[in-house]
């Protein structure tokens, strides 16, 4: 207990000074070469900049799927030379119902419908509704399934659509089955990047239908707002080109007018499907769609065989550069909706930055001054371990890459305070062993044995209460937990073996018939 | 010089009779705790953001701030702003507003009122930083709070089960209770003190219930090291015994957590202000409850089972 072997102190300086050196980068500007570059990485809290939770409309992905499963259900009933009328969807209960066209057939449509070639197994149940309707009901896991395949796929979106933007190091993670969380450092006004996510870009060319201005619209199609006119059109249910099939997009300044609009490129498929549908349809309106609203309805005055074309409805500089960042990056499987937004100015980071360093910097003080005035000696050792703590626990941050947030600061402070309970304990067990009349050398022996156990059971207790905050916090309350947790192991390494090692050498160094406690 | 310490908080010989006002104390700390439920239902906590949903908007406009021409540019956006202060400085305006009215677009129109938030504010003084700009839905808000009630739970659950078997079963209970009793004040505190309760609140709370544990399981540590060394010493003069040999330590450590958040409390800002002055109310109330209420409650509990063979022979 009272040797340290010479292995040991190496060990622990050894830990100390790798801790000095993996610290270091924390107080440089630019980057070191030849060194390993690691910095605490600040939360936006800290430095700026803007957190976004989103969700996918899970009711939307139910109403696309069921709008599928419909077509489906019509081909497959057609196929069969069965009859049907009033097909129907409701989203909101996932399910799609309709009625056969004589009774005596509805075995029969609904053996039709289960064995639907395009049916994925156990995606949906079939079953009676009322007044002999037959319902089709999508299943909670297939839907879940469904959602979160295209939260895998949103990611990816949303990820060239804020690359697009010129954000820098954004961060992008899913969260649950249908969240996704948008870190942005540095943009503390998220309003643009909010409206480039909150499109689904589902961009479509379609024809209005031939002859109808009225205000119902003919089978096969439906009325769209015009964006230009404020007025709605009648625009067929068929996609002639979708816009899936675009491979370039940019934003340009249109020669004749001089105003901002957007140029796109098809690939093969899409050039061959745009010429024929031109050719055969000069004179007729063609409109372009996005997320079901009408950018712009030009007359096709020449059939386009070029395999480009350009969209000039009004646009900005800064609409038509998102427009094109939309269209290049492709469309949203479901649209996102932003369900919390955080957004700190750099000032305020900045501001909370030094409020933290001042605090830090008194606190460390004063609690240094209470100990040199409280245990002599033996408080100085603990001041030595307790800068060796604040090190070790910036190089662990640091060597992890955790975010160092604002209550992660609180967290830094709080465990300086703990960090010399262990000191405490031992010195005060030493000078009870004193008291009892132990000469110096077993007074120390006994001291730091029996306190070990002490401090073992109190940081522990500590250790799993911060484990806990950590699973079931979230954001700044994790950052807070995660600092202390690591507060409590680097604590335990300083006072149990530095502090201790300082007192040992200068007893084995001095000698001394009494202890300075 | 300093090689000898120059202070100490009681003298080693000290023994002071605790146990004798283990009424007292327990009557006090009932009634204290008993108040703060009460205020926990009025006036209630006020709580933060992350709980209660909504949006808050921080600005720093450039001189002191015109609040009749913000409240004006609001009304023509037709915002009705639940409250816009002064916080700190002359030219530090807080604004918030409460989330719009339940319905399937309630999450889309607090993320619109925001921005028009922040543009009413720019355009009503312009040169106007926007420092803080918040917008909790009120699905994530009724998340969040759930998610920081387990937080709290677990960790009160984990405590318990280590205590238990680490010590025996008195000392789990006693302990829980005290700390129980230590929450219901820290809650009374935020009640009073009207600080936001948010998740960094909660926190600030989980903070105090590990660093209250810990003074306890130091004393409960020297109570059982003391059960094994005086066998026929009766528990109270016992636990009288422990009290006082660790006070030292105990109200070592309070100081030097103390001195640590007390920086904090006073240059922290207003986002870690609050957070740091219930952490030392809840330092205080964990010191003292170590002393007061932990080791009376171990003594009443513990009275018969701790100690069967001197209470027999008496």
């Amino acid at each position: 207990m009272m040797y340290y072997s010479r292995l040991r102190m190496m060990g622990v300086l050894g830990v100390c000074l790798l801790g000095l050196l993996l610290c270091v980068p924390n107080f440089m500007h630019a980057p070191a070469p030849r060194m390993p570059w690691r910095q605490i990485h600040l939360g936006l809290d800290l430095r700026g900049g803007s957190y976004l939770l989103l969700r996918l409309d899970r009711q939307s992905l139910a109403a696309d799927r069921l709008q599928t499963l419909m077509d489906n259900a019509r081909q497959a009933l057609l196929e069969k030379g069965l009859g049907y009328r009033d097909f129907q969807r409701d989203p909101a209960r996932r399910t799609m119902s309709f009625l056969p066209r004589d009774p005596s057939e509805a075995e029969a449509a609904r053996k039709a419908i289960a064995d639907m070639p395009q049916a994925v197994s156990n995606e949906f149940s079939v079953g009676n509704g009322d007044d002999g309707r037959i319902v089709l009901t999508l299943g909670q896991d297939a839907i879940a399934q469904r959602a979160r395949d295209a939260v895998t796929q949103s990611i990816e979106i949303v990820r060239r659509r804020i690359d697009g933007s010129g954000a820098i190091d954004p961060e992008i993670t899913r969260e649950g089955d249908d969240r996704i969380v948008v870190e942005l450092p540095g943009i503390s006004d998220p309003e643009r990047i909010k409206a480039l996510l909150g499109t689904t870009a589902k961009m479509t060319f379609r024809l209005l239908a031939p002859g109808a201005a009225g205000s119902v619209a003919p089978p096969g199609a439906q009325l769209l707002p015009d964006v230009s006119s404020g007025q709605t059109l009648p625009v067929q249910d068929h996609v002639e080109v979708d816009g899936g099939d675009l491979t370039n997009a940019g934003a340009v300044i249109d020669q004749q007018s001089g105003s901002w609009a957007v140029s796109f490129s098809f690939d093969h498929a899409g050039a061959r499907a745009f010429a024929d549908t031109t050719r055969a349809n000069v004179g007729r309106r063609f409109a372009i769609v996005l997320d079901n609203k009408v950018i712009e309805a030009p007359v096709i005055q020449t059939p386009i065989t070029a395999g480009n074309g350009q969209i000039t409805g009004n646009f900005t500089a800064q609409s038509a550069t998102d427009l094109a960042v939309m269209l290049r990056a492709g469309a949203l499987p479901a649209p996102l909706s932003v369900i919390e937004q955080r957004a700190i100015g750099p000032s305020l980071g900045a501001d909370s930055i030094r409020a933290g360093a001042i605090s830090l910097l008194v606190g460390l003080l004063l609690v240094m001054a209470f100990m040199a005035l409280f245990y002599g000696r033996f408080g100085l050792y603990a001041n030595v371990a307790l800068i060796a703590n604040l090190i070790l626990m910036m190089a662990a941050l640091s060597l992890f890459q955790a975010t160092l947030t604002l209550p992660g600061m609180a967290g830094l402070l709080l465990t300086l305070g703990m960090a010399v309970d262990a000191n405490i304990l031992i010195n005060e067990r030493i000078r009870e062993e004193i008291k009892r009349g132990r000469t110096a050398l077993s007074a120390m022996q006994v001291g730091f044995e029996r306190a070990t156990g002490t401090i073992v059971d109190s940081n522990a207790t500590a250790f799993l209460a911060h484990v806990m905050l950590f699973v079931f916090g979230t954001g700044p309350v994790q950052g807070f937990a995660l600092t202390i947790t690591i507060g409590i192991v680097t604590t335990l390494f300083t006072t149990l073996l530095l502090s201790r090692l300082l007192m040992v050498r200068w007893y084995a160094l001095t000698r001394p018939s009494e202890l300075p406690v | 010089m300093l090689s000898r310490p120059l202070f100490r908080f009681v003298s080693d010989d000290k023994r002071i009779p605790f146990m004798r006002g283990r009424y007292a104390g327990l009557a006090t700390s009932a009634i204290l705790s008993l108040l703060s439920v009460g205020l926990f239902f009025v006036p209630g906590l006020k709580l933060g953001l992350d709980f209660r949903g909504g949006i808050v908007v921080e600005a720093r406009t450039q001189g002191p701030a015109n609040f009749p021409a913000l409240r004006l540019a609001l009304a023509e956006q037709h915002v009705t702003a639940a409250g816009i202060q002064r916080f700190g400085a002359d030219n530090d305006v807080l604004i918030q507003l409460d989330t719009p009215e339940a319905g399937p677009q309630q999450e889309a129109q607090t993320q619109k009122l925001v921005d028009t938030v922040r543009h009413a504010v720019t355009s009503a003084q312009p040169g106007t930083q926007i420092l803080r700009a918040d917008a909790v839905g009120a699905s994530v808000s009724r998340e969040l709070f759930r998610d920081g009630l387990l937080a709290l739970g677990s960790s009160l659950a984990m405590i318990l089960v280590y205590i238990w078997v680490r010590f025996e079963r008195e000392f789990a209970i006693s302990a829980v209770i005290t700390l129980v009793l230590d929450l219901t004040k820290t809650v009374g505190f935020l009640a009073i003190t009207r600080f936001q309760f948010d998740l960094v609140m909660v926190a600030a709370i989980l903070t105090i219930l590990g660093y209250s544990t810990n003074d306890k399981v130091v004393v409960y540590d020297r109570v059982r090291e003391n059960l094994r060394k005086y066998r026929t010493m009766p528990l109270r003069e016992l636990l009288d015994l422990s009290i006082n040999e660790t006070l030292n330590r105990t109200l070592g450590t309070s100081s030097t957590v103390f001195l640590a958040a007390l920086p904090l409390a006073i240059f922290g800002g207003h986002s870690l202000s609050g957070f740091a002055t219930v952490m030392l109310f809840g330092i205080v109330v964990g010191t003292s409850s170590s002393i007061f209420i932990a080791a009376p409650l171990l003594l009443l509990m513990g009275e018969k089972r701790l100690r069967r063979d001197s209470a027999a022979r008496k």
